[in-house]
C-alpha cells in the first residue's frame, strides 16, 4: 500500500481506539481521576504530613510523580488489552485482517490507541494533583520521553496479553497478580533506600522501579536508580516486545485458525 | 476471461488433525455469480476463510485476480470484500461509524469514506439507522450492514458466507435483487447458502464440496440437465381412492386429492396432462415436490457417503 493509504489505515485505527474510551469515559478516565484524587488526600495529605520528607521532598510531590506513572502504566496496559481482546472475542478482528493492512500498522495504531488512552489518564491526574501541590518540572525532555516510552511498553504488553487470552479471566490475571504488584513495588509511595540492602537488590530486578525513578528525576530531579541505564533499558524492551508482538500477529495466533 | 479466483490443490488440517481441505481446485471467472455448495462441515467456510485471509492454509496456491496470497497479499485484499456468516462487528459502534472505519482500513480518507458509506447504506436501506448503535438493528439489518461494509472499497469480487440465513422472504428477495444488480454491473460474487433455491436463481456455475473434496463443478445448466426425474406434486379437483393408472409415470397418493408423480425429462408433461384428463379430473395446481438443485444435491451428496 502506498505510504498515504497506510497512513490512513493506521489513522483510522488510533480514532477507533480513541472513540472507544472517550465513549466509555465513566469507565477509563473517571475510576483513576477519583482513585488518585484519593490517594493524594489520603496519602499525600493525612498521611503524608505525618511521614515528613522522602528523598529530600515532602511526601506529597514524592509520590505526585510515581502516582502519575502508575496511572499512564494501568491505563496504557488496561486499554489495549481490553480493547485487542474485546475485538477477538466480538470476532471484528476480522473486519482488519480481510482489509490490506499490514501487521505494523495494526500494532502501531492499538500501541497509539494505548498510549492516548494511558496519556489522557496521565494528564488527567496531573491536572488534578495541581490541586495538592506545586509541580516544577526539572527535566522536561525527560519527563515526556519517560512517558512516552513507558506507555509503549506497557501498550506492547497489553498487546500480547490480549493475544494469549482466552476468556475474560485471561485478561485480568496480569494487571491483578503481576502489574498491580510491581507498581506498587515500584517506588510509587517509597524511596529503595528505606530497604535493606538485601530488598534493594530485588527491587532493582524490577522494571517498573526504573520507569517510575527516571520520571520523578524528570519532574524532581531525584532518582533512587542511573536514569542513562533505565532509558537503555526501556528501550530495549521496547524492541524486544514490539518483535514478539509483530511475530504473534504474522503467524497469526490467537486471531486465525 | 480472467480469473476471478484461482484455487489449486488446497489443503488445510486444523491444530487437532482435522482435514478439512483435501486438496481442492477450484476456478471462479471474473464477473460470475458462482454457488459453493456443500453440507455443514464440508468445507466452504474454510475455503472461503483461507481466500479472505482469516484461516491459514496448510498448503497449496489461491490467487484473486491473478495476485497470488502468498506473494501479493495486499493486492489479492484490495479486490475482495467479505460477507462472514456471522455478525462479526462491533455491536456497540453506530452503523455509519462501522462503514466508515472499515472504508479507513482500505487505505479511503474520511470525506471519500463518508460518501461511499452513505450510497451504500442508502442503497441497502439502512441510511436512516446510521446513528444507531449496530446491536439495536433487527437481523436482516445486520445482515446489510455487512454487505454495505463489504463493498465500502468497491471490490471487484464479493464473498457472501450465507448471507441470507435467518432472513425473511421479502427481504432475501430484495437482496437478491441488489446482488444481481452488482454482479450485472460488474462484481463477481460467491456466495455458500443452504437455501438451494437462491443459488439456482441466481448463480451461473456451482461447485460442491463435500469431506474436503469438490464433488461437482460445472455450469447451473449441466448440472440441472444431470436430473433425470423430478417428482410433482398435483393437486386433482375431487378425491380419489386409489391412484389412478398413468402409463409411464409412477403415481403415489399423497392424500385423498393430490397425486405424487415422478416425471422423466423424456417423457415430458403432455402425456400426463393428456391422460388426467381423459380420466375425468381437473389438475387444479402443480408444483414441484423439492427445488430440483435441492433433488441433485442430496443425490450428489449421499453418493459420496
Amino acid at each position: 500500500m502506498h505510504s498515504q493509504l497506510l497512513f490512513t489505515a493506521f489513522w483510522t485505527i488510533v480514532v477507533k481506539e480513541v472513540r472507544r474510551f472517550t465513549r466509555i469515559w465513566p469507565q477509563t478516565l473517571l475510576p483513576p481521576a477519583i482513585t488518585m484524587t484519593l490517594y493524594f488526600i489520603i496519602f499525600g495529605n493525612l498521611i503524608g504530613s505525618r511521614i515528613g520528607e522522602m528523598g529530600g521532598f515532602n511526601y506529597m510531590e514524592y509520590i505526585v510523580p510515581g502516582l502519575i506513572m502508575m496511572s499512564v502504566i494501568t491505563n496504557s496496559y488496561g486499554n489495549v488489552v481490553s480493547s485487542f481482546f474485546g475485538t477477538k472475542f466480538q470476532h471484528n478482528i476480522e473486519e482488519l485482517l480481510v482489509a490490506p493492512v499490514p501487521n505494523w500498522v495494526i500494532l502501531a495504531g492499538y500501541v497509539i490507541g494505548g498510549m492516548a488512552r494511558g496519556l489522557a489518564v496521565g494528564l488527567i491526574v496531573t491536572v488534578l494533583s495541581l490541586f495538592f501541590t506545586d509541580l516544577q518540572i526539572h527535566h522536561l525532555l525527560i519527563t515526556i520521553s519517560i512517558v512516552l516510552l513507558t506507555s509503549t511498553v506497557f501498550a506492547l504488553g497489553g498487546f500480547i496479553n490480549a493475544v494469549y487470552a482466552n476468556t475474560f479471566d485471561d485478561i485480568s490475571i496480569i494487571p491483578t497478580f503481576v502489574l498491580t504488584p510491581l507498581t506498587y513495588l515500584g517506588g510509587v509511595f517509597y524511596s529503595i533506600d528505606l530497604l535493606p540492602s538485601f530488598w534493594q537488590g530485588v527491587s532493582q530486578l524490577n522494571p517498573i522501579l526504573y520507569m517510575v525513578n527516571t520520571f520523578r528525576y524528570g519532574i524532581l530531579g531525584v532518582s533512587d536508580i542511573n536514569v542513562g541505564f533505565a532509558f537503555a533499558m526501556i528501550i530495549a524492551f521496547i524492541v524486544v516486545l514490539a518483535a514478539f508482538s509483530l511475530h504473534l500477529l504474522n503467524i497469526g495466533k490467537g486471531i486465525r485458525s | 476471461m480472467t480469473s476471478a479466483l484461482s484455487i489449486d490443490n488446497l489443503r488445510k488440517t486444523y491444530g487437532n488433525g482435522f482435514e478439512a481441505l483435501k486438496g481442492i481446485s477450484l476456478e471462479v471467472k471474473e464477473g460470475d455469480f458462482f454457488a459453493l455448495l456443500g453440507p455443514n462441515g464440508a468445507g466452504k467456510s474454510t475455503t472461503l476463510g483461507i481466500v479472505s485471509s482469516l484461516v491459514n492454509k496448510t498448503a497449496g496456491q489461491v490467487s484473486v485476480f491473478g495476485h497470488d496470497l502468498d506473494t501479493d497479499l495486499t493486492r489479492a485484499k484490495l479486490c475482495l470484500g467479505v460477507v462472514p456468516q456471522e455478525f462479526n462487528f462491533n455491536p456497540f459502534e453506530r452503523v455509519l461509524d462501522i462503514v466508515v472505519t472499515q472504508a479507513g482500513y482500505y487505505g479511503i480518507n474520511a470525506r471519500r469514506a463518508r460518501e461511499r458509506a452513505e450510497f451504500y447504506l442508502r442503497k441497502l436501506g439502512l441510511w436512516e439507522k446510521r446513528n444507531e448503535r449496530a446491536r439495536m438493528l433487527s437481523g436482516g439489518m445486520k445482515r446489510r450492514l455487512m454487505i454495505a461494509r463489504a463493498l465500502v472499497h468497491d471490490p471487484k469480487m464479493l464473498i457472501l458466507d450465507e448471507p441470507t440465513a435467518g432472513v425473511d422472504i421479502e427481504l432475501r428477495r430484495s437482496m437478491w435483487d441488489f446482488l444481481q444488480e452488482i454482479n450485472a454491473a460488474g462484481t463477481t460474487i460467491i456466495l455458500t447458502t443452504h437455501y438451494l433455491e437462491e443459488a439456482e436463481s441466481l448463480c451461473r456455475n456451482i461447485a460442491i464440496i463435500d469431506h474436503g473434496r469438490i464433488i461437482q463443478n460445472s455450469t447451473m445448466k449441466a448440472l440441472l440437465a444431470k436430473l433425470n426425474v423430478e417428482t410433482f406434486i398435483l393437486d386433482l379437483d375431487r378425491d380419489v381412492q386409489v391412484p389412478p393408472t398413468l402409463e409411464g409415470y409412477d403415481v403415489n397418493l399423497r392424500d385423498a386429492h393430490t397425486l405424487e408423480v415422478d416425471v422423466e425429462k423424456s417423457r415430458g408433461l403432455n402425456p400426463l396432462f393428456e391422460q388426467l384428463t381423459a380420466q375425468g379430473y381437473t389438475i387444479l395446481s402443480m408444483r414441484n415436490k423439492a427445488n430440483r438443485l435441492e433433488e441433485l444435491f442430496v443425490s450428489l451428496v449421499d453418493k459420496n457417503l
